[in-house]
């Protein structure tokens, strides 16, 4: 079809008609709309600067405290340089806290009708939450970035670029599973103002009874129990292996059959509770 | 399927836990036409448009839009109605070009004929100057023009208007009422809902009338209308007291109850013949020494006809307007 008759072509012309079309191009529209919905989601981050801010500010913040006000004592029990253990703790801390953020977005979209929107156009229905998910990990992505050019500058280092890469994709990785955790959430709290706290309380016992900041040796049993078998010190070890230079397959294996996991329970959950609750 | 008729609701029933919202209701809109659906709050106009757009599923019922069945070819039916729901749906952060140009990629419009629709619709709705601009700093009537031009990207020719002029101002909403005349002047079918009578009177060639989730009348405004009393007489009694006692007296002259309001000292008599009546009705007042402050004679609206339908709810309902925000929480 030529330029000319697209642009001149009587109303209907102006949208292709779904059902004529093939499971290829079924596919594609799916790619393509969640990459419209994600890129909508995204430009919440470049028009509103400073949400990403403090989202990084803060984690840089504790990184720095972290590492001058415990370094010295903690340097001890982690046996080494405290913020090259610190570092991946906080780079997997950081990618958690941002995939809660996808509570509170899919919370007001639902509020403010916006859901429903999408719902009456003939778009991909997987594509509100897939695009979702994806956005928040790229912001994630983007804020431990950040985090590790501002440990770099205060002595962090790779011990090896190829696992050090590795690590921060593991990470990422572990941040996309949680969006879909917080997905579910966000459509179970519905109320956005709910949605604020239920979005990353859940995330304080996970990050802190974990091994990100501290080793878990001098716990007391019970909760140690907890924290070295909970997947947030899993990953963490993991991440914090692949960054140091080690390549710990059973580690990574575990690692992946957690992420893997996540997914494979939360996005059926946060799918069904989607059709549920945009249609109630 | 007959395609005269591009709405049609048939018996559709809907609860909400205990709560029945929809109970059977049936209508069916002309193609071409404009169908005003009036009801109070709660009276289910939203749960309707919803079920007819494919977002909510009735219990029981048929649904066809477009000769399509929509609960069962809702993909199909959504390339074909637009839709603007009760709360504007815009995206805050987006500039109104923005929120156009992604609604019609998200229809699958190439990219450079979306950007070319959101200028021409930007155009029509006066949006132009703003058009570049987050929808944050626009106004409630902008978000509102914004939402409806929304709905209008793909060119449907089924369109359905959840209340379009709530929480808008006088001008604004007689703009709108502009608008939406323009739109439907090209044979677009149009389903309106609206808690204001004037504008089903304005707009719809048919009205339907719902309360608690049940069809109470329908026709057009002049059909609604001939049903009624030829004549009303507004009546404010100076001493809002003797409100009771005016009333009785005046009950002789009509046919049904006159309608009162103690604090305002209102009473409004439906007679025959108003020009008769008036001379009668200041005789049989003044006979028992109650002052007349105010007396108008007037011709039916389509308020007395709600009123006379719906009862007592909606005087209620209005004493007290309900403010509306634009991409507010919805209110359970
Ligand atoms: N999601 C829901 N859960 C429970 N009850 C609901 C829900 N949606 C609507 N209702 C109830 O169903 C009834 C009809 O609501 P609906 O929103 O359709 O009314 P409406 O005519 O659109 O009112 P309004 O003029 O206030 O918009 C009301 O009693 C309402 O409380
Ligand atoms: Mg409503």
């Amino acid at each position: 079809m030529s330029q000319h008759s697209l642009t001149s072509a009587p109303a209907k012309a102006l949208v292709p008609m779904a059902g004529e079309a093939g499971v290829l191009k079924h596919l594609w529209w799916n790619f393509a709309d969640t990459y419209i919905v994600m890129k909508r989601n995204l430009m919440y981050f470049v028009r509103e600067p400073q949400l990403l801010i403090f989202a990084t500010v803060q984690p840089i913040m504790f990184l720095v405290l972290f590492t001058y006000v415990f370094g010295g004592v903690i340097s001890f029990s982690t046996g080494g340089d405290y913020i090259n253990y610190l570092m991946p703790g906080i780079v997997i801390q950081s990618i958690i806290f941002a995939s809660s953020n996808t509570t509170v977005g899919l919370s007001l979209d639902l509020s403010r009708g916006m859901i429903d929107r999408f719902r009456s156009l003939p778009m991909s229905r997987a594509a509100v939450l897939a695009g979702r998910t994806a956005a928040d990990t790229v912001r994630g992505f983007f804020t431990i970035s950040i985090m590790l050019m501002a440990g770099y500058v205060i002595g962090f280092r790779f011990a090896d670029w190829g696992t050090g890469l590795a690590g921060l994709l593991l990470a990422v990785a572990f941040g996309y599973a949680f969006t879909w955790i917080s997905a579910t959430i966000g459509l179970l709290v519905k109320d956005p103002e709910a949605a604020q706290v239920a979005g990353f309380i859940w995330l304080f016992p996970l990050t802190f009874a974990s091994s990100i900041f501290v080793p878990t040796r001098t716990m007391p049993d019970w909760l140690r129990t907890f924290a070295e078998n909970q997947p947030v010190s899993i990953v963490a070890g993991t991440v914090r292996e692949l960054m140091t230079g080690t390549v710990n397959p059973d580690g990574i294996a575990t690692s992946l059959a957690w992420i893997i996991g996540i997914v494979v329970v939360f996005m059926p959950l946060a799918v069904r509770q989607y059709a549920k609750v945009a249609s109630r | 399927m007959p395609q005269n008729e591009s709405i049609i609701a048939d018996n559709v029933v809907k609860h909400f836990g205990d709560i029945k919202a929809l109970d059977g209701v049936s209508l069916a809109a002309e193609t071409g036409k404009v169908l005003g659906l009036l009801g109070p709050n709660g009276a289910g106009k939203t749960t309707l448009v919803r079920i007819l757009t494919t977002l909510l599923k009735p219990d029981s019922g048929r649904v066809v839009v477009g000769g399509l069945d929509v609960l069962r070819q809702k993909q199909r039916v959504r390339e074909i109605i637009g839709l603007a729901g009760q709360y504007a749906a815009v995206d805050e952060i987006l500039t109104g070009r923005e929120n156009l140009v992604m609604v019609g990629r998200l229809y699958h419009m190439p990219r450079h004929i979306a950007k070319q629709r959101a200028a021409e619709l930007l155009e029509q709705f006066a949006l132009t100057d703003a058009a570049d601009r987050s929808v944050k700093t626009y106004s409630g009537g902008m978000r509102r023009r914004l939402d409806l031009a929304a709905s209008m990207v793909a060119r449907p020719n089924i369109l359905f208007l959840d209340e379009p002029t709530t929480g808008l101002d006088a001008r604004a909403r007689i703009a709108m009422w502009e608008t939406i005349r323009e739109l439907v002047s090209d044979g677009t079918t149009l389903l309106l809902t609206t808690q204001y009578l004037e504008e089903a009177d304005e707009l719809a060639d048919l009205i339907v009338v719902i309360d608690h989730g049940r069809v109470i009348a329908e026709g057009t405004a002049d059909q609604l209308k001939a049903n009624m009393a030829a004549d009303f007489i507004d009546i404010t009694v100076a001493n809002p007291l003797q409100v009771a006692q005016a009333s009785e007296l005046l009950r002789p002259l009509s046919s049904e109850a006159p309608q009162t309001d103690d604090q305002r000292g209102h009473v409004v008599l439906s007679v025959e013949s108003g020009v008769q009546s008036v001379a009668e009705v200041v005789r049989l007042l003044d006979g028992e020494d109650i002052h007349i402050a105010e007396l108008n004679l007037r011709r039916p609206t389509l308020n007395d006809v709600f009123l006379s339908i719906t009862g007592e709810a909606i005087i209620e309902e209005e004493a007290k307007p309900k403010r509306r925000g634009f991409g507010r929480r919805r209110s359970a």
